[in-house]
C-alpha cells in the first residue's frame, strides 16, 4: 500500500516570525475595531426597555444572552419581543414595553424557563421575586390622586396590592378639608411588571417602570436611621449616656387630644 | 469551458440534472432548514423553536452554535447544561459531514453569497475587489474571542450577519432581511471575490476548524482523468483546496480533499464532466484510493507501482 507523503515544506525561522508578527497584528487591528464598535453598540438599554424577569444584570445579560428568542417564543402573552436591528436595545436580546404589554407575571415563569443559557436565571422559581425594574410616579403634577382625585388604577391592577403599592393618606392642602391618597411604591416588592404603567388612565402614563439604577438612590454605607437602630436594640441608644436635652425655645407644643394626636391638625 | 459560463461540458456529457444535482440539493437543504424554523411562527406547531444560535426542536431536542458557546465561555458565563448538550450535538454532528458544511448547506447568508459571486463572474470581475489573505477569517475569529474575553460581552453577536439574518427571517422583520441581505450582496459584489464568506466571517473560520478533523471530504478520486478544463476553480468558493488533491500525484498526495477550508459544497461534482470529484472519507487518502484511469493502460501502471 502507498502511503501518501505530505510534501515537507521548511519554513525558516524569518518566515515563522514574519507569519507570527502578522498575524499577530492582524488579530491586534481587528480586536481593537471589534472593542470599539461593541462599545458604541452596547450603549446602555433604553429606559422604557425592561428585560424578562430573571434577567441578570445588564453587562453580565450580554455575554450570556445567545439572542435565541426562545424565551420570546414561550411566553403567553406575546409580551416579550426581540430587539430589531437599529434601535437602541442590543440586536436580538429579548426586552417589553411596559406601556404597551407589561408583564403579567406567570407562577410558572415560562420565559426562565425556556432560556437554554441562563440569561435568565433559573434560580427564580417565585415570580414575585423578581426584579425586572421599580415602578416610579414619575409625574406627580399631573396624577390624577396627586391632584385630590380617586383614580387609584395603578394600586388597583397591581398584582402585589397593598404590598407593591399603597396608598398613603395626606391633607389635600389646596382645599384643606380632604385627604389625598399618593400611590406609594416600596421597592423592597415591586416586581416591574408594568401593569401599572400600563393601565394609567393619562394619554402619556404618571407611573413608569424604571431600571433599578435609574429609579433608586443609595443611603450611605455609614448611614444610620435612629430608629430603625432602635427598634432593633429594643431600646433607646442614647439612653443613659447624659446626652442634654436643650429645651425647646420660640415653641409651644400645641394641646394634645384624648386620642394622642394634636388639636387643630386636619388631615 | 469558459470562466463566465463553467460547466458548460458538464450540462453536455451529463444533462442539466447531473450537471446542477448538488446545487439544487443543496438550495433544497438551505430551504429545508429555514422552513423547520418557520414551521412554528406560520403554523403555529412548534416543530423547532428559536434561531440558528440556539433551538428546541419537537420540545426535547436542544441545539446550540459552538462559536457563540465558545464567546459567553470566554465572556465569563456558562451556559445550562441543555445549552452545552446543543454545543456537544451540533460539534459532533458537523464533525462528521463537515466543519463547514454548517456554510454551503445551512447558513442563510451562502444563497447571497453565491448570487453575489455568480454575478461577479458573468460581469467578468472574477479578479476585481479587495485581495485579503486566506488567514483572514482566523485573525477576525481571534479578535472576537480576544475583545470577548476582554469586554465580557459576546462580540460577534453584535455584527453576525448569519444570526442577524436568519432571526429576522424568523421573528419576521422583513425590513431588516432586505437590509442584511442587501448589504451581504454588496459587500461580496464588490467588496471582492467571497470577501465575507472565505475572508472574513469568524464562523465559517471557526467551521473550518472543525472542518480540519471532520470525517465526509470530497475526493478527487479519479483525479486522472482530469482534462483541465479549470471549471472546478472557477465555481469553488474556496479554490486553493483543490489543487493538493487533484494535482497531487506528483507530490504523493493523496485525492482526498483535507482543507479546513473546503464547504463539501459539491459544486465540483456538478460541473466537472469527466466525473472527478466524489464524496468520500478522510480516512479514504492513499495512493491506492486513486482510481485508475480507465482506457490509458500506461497512466494505470506508474500507479501501482
Amino acid at each position: 500500500m502507498t502511503q501518501t507523503k505530505a510534501k515537507q515544506k521548511t519554513v525558516s525561522r524569518r518566515d515563522f516570525l514574519g507569519n507570527a508578527a502578522k498575524g499577530a497584528c492582524g488579530v491586534g487591528l481587528i480586536s481593537l475595531a471589534l472593542g470599539a464598535a461593541v462599545r458604541e453598540a452596547e450603549g446602555k438599554l433604553p429606559a422604557d426597555a425592561i428585560r424578562p424577569p430573571g434577567a441578570l444584570a445588564e453587562k453580565d445579560f450580554l455575554s450570556a444572552c445567545v439572542r435565541c428568542g426562545l424565551c420570546v417564543r414561550d411566553c403567553p402573552y406575546d409580551t416579550l419581543d426581540l430587539a430589531d436591528l437599529g434601535t437602541e436595545t442590543v440586536t436580538g436580546t429579548p426586552y417589553f414595553n411596559a406601556r404597551k404589554i407589561p408583564c403579567e407575571m406567570c407562577e410558572d415563569i415560562p420565559c426562565v424557563v425556556a432560556c437554554p443559557t441562563g440569561a435568565l436565571d433559573k434560580s427564580l422559581t417565585n415570580i414575585d421575586d423578581a426584579r425586572m425594574g421599580i415602578a416610579v410616579l414619575v409625574d406627580h403634577e399631573n396624577c390624577l390622586n396627586f391632584n385630590g382625585l380617586r383614580c387609584d388604577v395603578c394600586y388597583r391592577v397591581c398584582p402585589l396590592i397593598d404590598e407593591a403599592i399603597t396608598l398613603e393618606r395626606s391633607a389635600n392642602e389646596r382645599t384643606g378639608k380632604h385627604a389625598v391618597f399618593i400611590p406609594t411604591v416600596h421597592g423592597d416588592k415591586c416586581t416591574g411588571c408594568g401593569k401599572c404603567e400600563q393601565a394609567c388612565v393619562l394619554p402619556d402614563t404618571a407611573i413608569r417602570v424604571l431600571p433599578e439604577r435609574l429609579a433608586r438612590g443609595k443611603l450611605g454605607e455609614h448611614y444610620r436611621l435612629g430608629w430603625e437602630e432602635k427598634r432593633k436594640l429594643g431600646k433607646s441608644l442614647i439612653e443613659g449616656q447624659h446626652i442634654i436635652d436643650l429645651p425647646d425655645r420660640g415653641y409651644s407644643a400645641p394641646a394634645q387630644t384624648d386620642t394622642g394626636g394634636y388639636k387643630g391638625f386636619k388631615p | 469551458m469558459s470562466m463566465k459560463h463553467p460547466g458548460t461540458s458538464a450540462i453536455e456529457t451529463k444533462g442539466l440534472w447531473g450537471a446542477y444535482k448538488w446545487l439544487i440539493l443543496r438550495r433544497l437543504s438551505q430551504a429545508f432548514f429555514l422552513a423547520l424554523f418557520l414551521v412554528g411562527p406560520i403554523s403555529g406547531y412548534w416543530l423547532v423553536k428559536g434561531t440558528l444560535a440556539s433551538s428546541l426542536t419537537l420540545d426535547v431536542l436542544p441545539l446550540t452554535d459552538p462559536f457563540i458557546f465558545l464567546q459567553s465561555l470566554l465572556a465569563g458565563h456558562v451556559m445550562e447544561t441543555s445549552a452545552i448538550i446543543g454545543v456537544l450535538i451540533l460539534s459532533a454532528a458537523y464533525f462528521i459531514v463537515g466543519g463547514r458544511v454548517y456554510c454551503s448547506w445551512v447558513c442563510p447568508v451562502n444563497v447571497v453569497s453565491d448570487s453575489a459571486s455568480w454575478l461577479r463572474r458573468r460581469l467578468g470581475w472574477k479578479k476585481t475587489g479587495i485581495k485579503l489573505p486566506r488567514q483572514s477569517a482566523l485573525w477576525v475569529m481571534a479578535g472576537v474571542f480576544v475583545t470577548s474575553f476582554v469586554s465580557a460581552t459576546l462580540v460577534w453577536e453584535f455584527f453576525n450577519p448569519v444570526t442577524i439574518l436568519h432571526r429576522s427571517i424568523v421573528f419576521g422583520a422583513f425590513t431588516t432581511v432586505a437590509f442584511i441581505a442587501g448589504v451581504m450582496f454588496l459587500i461580496e459584489l464588490i467588496g471582492g471575490d467571497r470577501i465575507w464568506c472565505s475572508r472574513l466571517c469568524p464562523v465559517g473560520a471557526f467551521y473550518g476548524l472543525i472542518g480540519k478533523v471532520s470525517l465526509v471530504k470530497i475526493s478527487a478520486k479519479n483525479r486522472k482523468a482530469c482534462n483541465d478544463c479549470m471549471d472546478c476553480y472557477a465555481v469553488c468558493p474556496e479554490a486553493h483546496v483543490i489543487s493538493p488533491a487533484l494535482k497531487g500525484e506528483k507530490d504523493q498526495n493523496g485525492p482526498v480533499i483535507l482543507s479546513g477550508d473546503c464547504t463539501n459544497c459539491a459544486r465540483c461534482l456538478d460541473v466537472c464532466s469527466e466525473h472527478v470529484f466524489e464524496f468520500s472519507l478522510r480516512t479514504k487518502n492513499t495512493m491506492d484510493d486513486v482510481r485508475p484511469f480507465e482506457g490509458d493502460a500506461d497512466k494505470d501502471s506508474t500507479k501501482a507501482a
